[in-house]
């Protein structure tokens, strides 16, 4: 029966066991209970005297002090987001009494929008009578003209000065610096209400929502002395927010201008980069939209044209733009080659104007029909012979290819410190077996490594990874990750913290005889004779290293209509431009991408001219001021 | 025949009627009761500290409801059914935990949500039915009282889930959830020597546990010992709930009367200090009635407890009731000044609640013990 006993269980025992624990736990119920009630009865009946003339003479209630949000400077210190008196439209509802007549004639009189009567309403009934509704965040001038005239007639409706995020210079660098706009309801889920008490705007997109604790601040307190309906009379005591962190960006006002004014009315997109240390000097999708109608809040009618827009402003095409980088990863796969030892430098080849693989009667175009003759390693990329760079393509095999590029950091987030960026793509067989269902689709084939050769085919880049990758050829295989925010600065202590370049793996040991070549055929694109964009060459004070590039549009959305006039447009290729200068001292590296151009030599080089000039040869007016 | 005839006047007695309908949904009569009348209470305080807004004692009402529903939902389910599940749906939680830490919303500076496009949970209100049933399924396999294995075996089971919940951070639902762990272990009959060994432990690592604590969750230790250091910022919580709930006295200041309360100075009035707009208003006596309803739920639950059949059961039962007495004495104890403020809920009285469901749902797995009993020879 011993061992009965180990592997039996006795119920009775366990049970006998249980009951004694639960009734000690009853008991311990019991006592917690008991304290709880011993407390209450200390607080309500032994104090309550002491209790009830402190809640009488509360008289003081405790009110958030919303702090002033950070301001943001270009490189130079000029002011990009900054806080300015803004006059708000309020209403005390117990003031008013007929506050529906009231709203009405407002809204007639168009001080008040319809958009808002929702939010208004809802604020009215959840709101103590005594307490203000905004009506409107932000009043013009003469909107503020307009009401000050009415004033007398509508009593408990008062103007209220407060401060509003304003951006000076309205478009202008709007896809890096985003834009506030009224806290809703899913920020108010995600933030620390204690955070943001009295704050009514959040950051929304870019740098202002990146930073926002850094630009958020932190709110103070103040006691208000009320009166027995708890209506405020004074203040009686301040604890002061904290003011947000103001921000340094790396971004220069004169070079974003230059490029919004050079891409123009065009779609497209110009990133630039200093190639020393990752900064971002000049960060442009066009079109852009104005930041400062999203702090008043967006009427549906303002939203529908934004959004319904087909150029699509909203559209971030520097970091999300998905494009074929086409002619412009040229020079890189050219280093791959001679990296893996797949071609020499001197080695030559005849192109006819096209190509074809073994036992397949295929034609590979060159963009030349008649070809380039016979052509070497620095001339192909002066010439962008298509032909030279199919047989390399050939010869290297997808899987270096992917292999090298991906060390240019295609493919891959480049990591700025603004949200949203796209991957972009660098195919590969991987890849392709995982993105493709149907077993003939899932092998990758000869065909796909030539075209992928010029860009083409599955490969896809935004404009912010071409300009990194740029910057990467120029600091000859050193990377930085790119950066908007050059530093922070305290405002209380006056302490500027600079952020340092962040160093990213670089691209290994590369022979500096093969840097040369690159960078020689980079260079003769825009100075040699035969360059596909010599045209930009005319006067030139400084010498850069540029490649075209032309990407196919293959498809158009499925949704867009079919509009004759307008498909052909929107057919068109992409102009591509990368560059950087100077060649011997490399200060700034750039991409430009403009949408449905044409070709990157008489479309996209143009506007990268116009950005270098402005950062290499600066008007010597302008400098000695 | 004199048998037969006491039954057929049993059966025709009202009472009788509505004990065999019941007993037919496979719902318990007291507990029903009780939980009704508090929500209801929980409603009328609501009103009041919600400034009059009916729509949120109607969003609240909603939330009952769905509660209800839940608890009805499992009271049909048996529980051998539930023990059968209790390490999938534990694992379950487990991983939904995980997820929460990998892809979570995060939510008020916590990451605590997971959105599922439809709906939008957090998978901690999983883990606090999931892990008492778990552990209640692995010492169900064992001899009790437990042995040292058995215990270590327990111990990382309530770690692992209050180790993801403290990481999110959400302190309070993680001490919840070791808690109810805890309350397992206790009613198995872990020696008491085990006990002060583990409380002596417990002792000797807060230190560590206090450099491991976010900023804030020390300010509110700090201000718990001395609330008169930080009047404006967090110390003032406590000293207004402390003056609502002394300016009450006994009878209280009538129904949304509460200067307090109506006047916003105290915070959080709807949520976790609703305990305290109750005492200012409705006084000692409001305050009273509420601990009495609280202390019926609990008590109906422990001779659920005692009553039922094997240890799976018992276990459960007697954690679902302890764990619902814990919510309500952390909460009580923050509020009336004697715990730290730490963010727990009124258990089915505070508005919100996702915790409504999940509560309403144990109440359900209680009834479906009680009223799937087998029984014995009479």
């Amino acid at each position: 029966m011993r061992i009965g006993s180990v592997t039996l269980r006795d119920h009775w025992q366990e049970q006998r066991v249980f009951n004694t624990r639960l009734i000690a736990a009853a008991i311990l119920v019991l006592l917690s209970v008991g304290v709880l009630v011993a407390r209450l009865f200390v607080l309500q009946v032994v104090n309550y005297e002491h209790f009830r003339d402190l809640s009488q003479g509360n008289r003081v209630r405790i009110e958030p002090v919303p702090p002033t949000r950070g301001l943001i400077y270009d490189r130079n210190g000029i002011v990009l987001a900054e806080n300015v008196p803004a006059y708000q439209l309020e209403l005390v509802p117990e003031q008013v009494g007929d506050t529906s007549g009231a709203l009405t004639s407002l809204l007639s009189l168009r001080l008040i929008r319809n958009d808002d009567l929702d939010r208004i309403n809802n604020q009215i009934r959840r709101r103590r009578a005594f307490e203000g509704v905004p009506l409107r965040y932000r009043l013009s001038d003469e909107e503020v003209a307009r009401f000050a005239v009415l004033r007398p007639h509508y009593p408990g409706i008062d103007i209220r000065a407060r401060l509003a995020r304003h951006y000076p210079a309205g478009p202008m660098a709007v896809h890096a610096i985003g834009y506030v706009s009224a806290l809703d309801q899913a920020d108010v889920q995600r933030i620390d209400e204690a955070d943001y008490a009295g704050v009514t705007h959040i950051g929304k997109i870019g740098i202002e929502q990146a930073l926002e604790n850094a630009l958020l601040g932190r709110p103070g307190h103040q006691q208000i002395m009320v009166n027995a309906q708890g209506r405020s009379l004074q203040r009686i005591a301040r604890e002061a927010p904290l003011p947000g962190k103001d921000l340094y960006l790396t971004l220069d006002v004169r070079l974003q201008r230059a490029a919004e004014q050079a891409l123009g009315d065009r779609r497209g997109a110009v990133v630039a980069i200093d190639p020393r240390d990752g900064s971002v000097l000049a960060l442009v999708s066009t079109p852009g939209y104005d930041p400062n109608q999203f702090g008043e809040g967006l009427t549906q009618q303002q939203f529908a044209e934004l959004a319904g827009n087909r150029d699509n402003p909203l559209f971030n095409r520097a970091l999300r733009g998905h494009y074929p980088p086409g002619s412009t990863v040229k020079p890189m796969l050219a280093l791959a080659a001679l990296h893996y030892n797949a071609r020499t430098i001197s080695e030559e080849q005849i192109c006819p104007g096209h190509y074809m693989l073994p036992g397949d009667d295929h034609r590979y175009r060159d963009w030349k029909k008649e070809g380039h003759g016979t052509v070497d390693m620095v001339s192909s990329i002066e010439q962008s012979c298509d032909v030279y760079f199919y047989e390399l393509a050939a010869q290297l095999g997808i899987d270096r290819m992917h292999e090298f590029m991906t060390r240019f950091g295609f493919g891959e987030a480049t990591g700025i410190d603004i949200s949203g960026e796209k991957r972009g793509l660098m195919p590969s067989r991987d890849w392709k077996r995982r993105a493709f269902s149907e077993p003939a689709e899932r092998v990758w084939f000869p065909g796909e490594t030539l075209i992928t050769g010029i860009g083409q085919g599955f490969t896809l880049s935004t404009p912010l990874q071409l300009a990194h990758a740029t910057a990467t050829l120029a600091a000859r295989g050193e990377r930085f990750k790119p950066q908007l925010v050059r530093a922070v600065r305290d405002p209380v202590t006056g302490e500027i913290k600079t952020r340092l370049p962040q160093r990213l793996p670089g691209l290994g040991d590369i022979d500096p005889v093969h840097w040369d070549t690159v960078i020689d055929g980079m260079t003769a694109v825009v100075h040699g004779e035969q360059g596909t964009a010599r045209g930009i060459a005319r006067d030139l004070q400084y010498r850069l290293a540029g490649k075209t590039g032309t990407a196919q549009v293959f498809s158009i959305g499925q949704e867009e209509e079919y509009d004759e006039e307008e498909v052909e447009e929107r057919l068109r290729h992409h102009a591509l431009f990368i560059a950087f200068a100077p060649i011997e001292d490399p200060q700034i590296a750039i991409s430009v991408i403009v949408e449905n151009a044409g070709s990157g030599s008489a479309a996209a080089a143009p506007v990268a001219r116009a950005v270098l000039d402005t950062w290499l040869q600066p008007v010597s007016v302008q400098a000695e001021r | 025949m004199i048998f037969d005839e006491a039954r057929q006047f049993r059966e025709t007695r009202p009472l009788g009627l509505i004990a065999r309908t019941l007993r037919t949904l496979h719902l318990d009569g007291p507990l029903l009761v009780g939980l009704i009348a508090l929500a209801c209470l929980g409603m009328v305080i609501l009103y009041s500290a919600a400034g009059q807004d009916g729509d949120i004692v109607v969003r609240q009402a909603v939330r009952f409801g769905a509660g209800l529903a839940a608890m009805f939902l499992l009271a049909q389910v048996p529980p051998h059914f539930l023990r059968l599940w209790a390490p999938y749906f534990y694992f379950l939680a487990l991983v939904l935990l995980l997820l929460v830490i990998v892809t979570g919303d995060v939510g008020k500076g916590a990451q605590r949500w997971l959105d599922l496009g439809l709906i939008r949970f957090q998978p901690s209100e999983i883990m606090k039915i999931a892990l008492p049933l778990m552990a209640a399924w692995y010492l169900h396999q064992r001899s009790l009282p437990p042995g040292l294995l058995t215990i270590i075996v327990l111990t990382i089971m309530v770690i692992t889930p209050v180790v993801l919940i403290g990481i999110q951070p959400d302190l309070g639902t993680a001490l919840l959830i070791a808690s109810s762990g805890a309350i397992v272990v206790l009613l198995a009959g872990v020696s008491l020597r085990f006990i002060a060994v583990c409380s002596g432990l417990g002792l000797a690592l807060a230190p560590a546990l206090w450099l491991t604590m976010k900023d804030y969750q020390r300010s509110r230790v700090l201000t718990f010992l001395d609330p008169e250091s930080d009047p404006l910022g967090a110390g003032y919580h406590i000293i207004q709930s402390k003056i609502a709930i002394g300016s009450g006295g006994v009878f209280g200041k009538g129904w949304n009367n509460g200067s307090q309360a109506q006047l916003e100075f105290l915070p959080e009035r709807s949520t976790d200090f609703i305990f305290a707009v109750l005492g200012e208003e409705f006084g000692l006596l409001g305050l009273l009635t509420l601990l009495v309803l609280y202390l019926v739920i609990v008590g109906r639950g422990l001779w659920i407890a005692s009553q039922a059949q094997n240890t799976f059961s018992r276990l459960l039962a007697g954690a679902i009731s302890l764990t619902f007495f814990v919510y309500l004495i952390v909460n009580a104890g923050m509020v009336s000044g004697l715990l730290p403020v730490v963010g727990v809920p009124l258990p089915l009285v505070s508005y919100g609640g996702t915790s409504m469901v999940t509560l309403m749902a144990a109440f359900g797995i209680l009834m479906s013990i009680h009223t799937n009993r087998k029984l014995l020879s009479t």
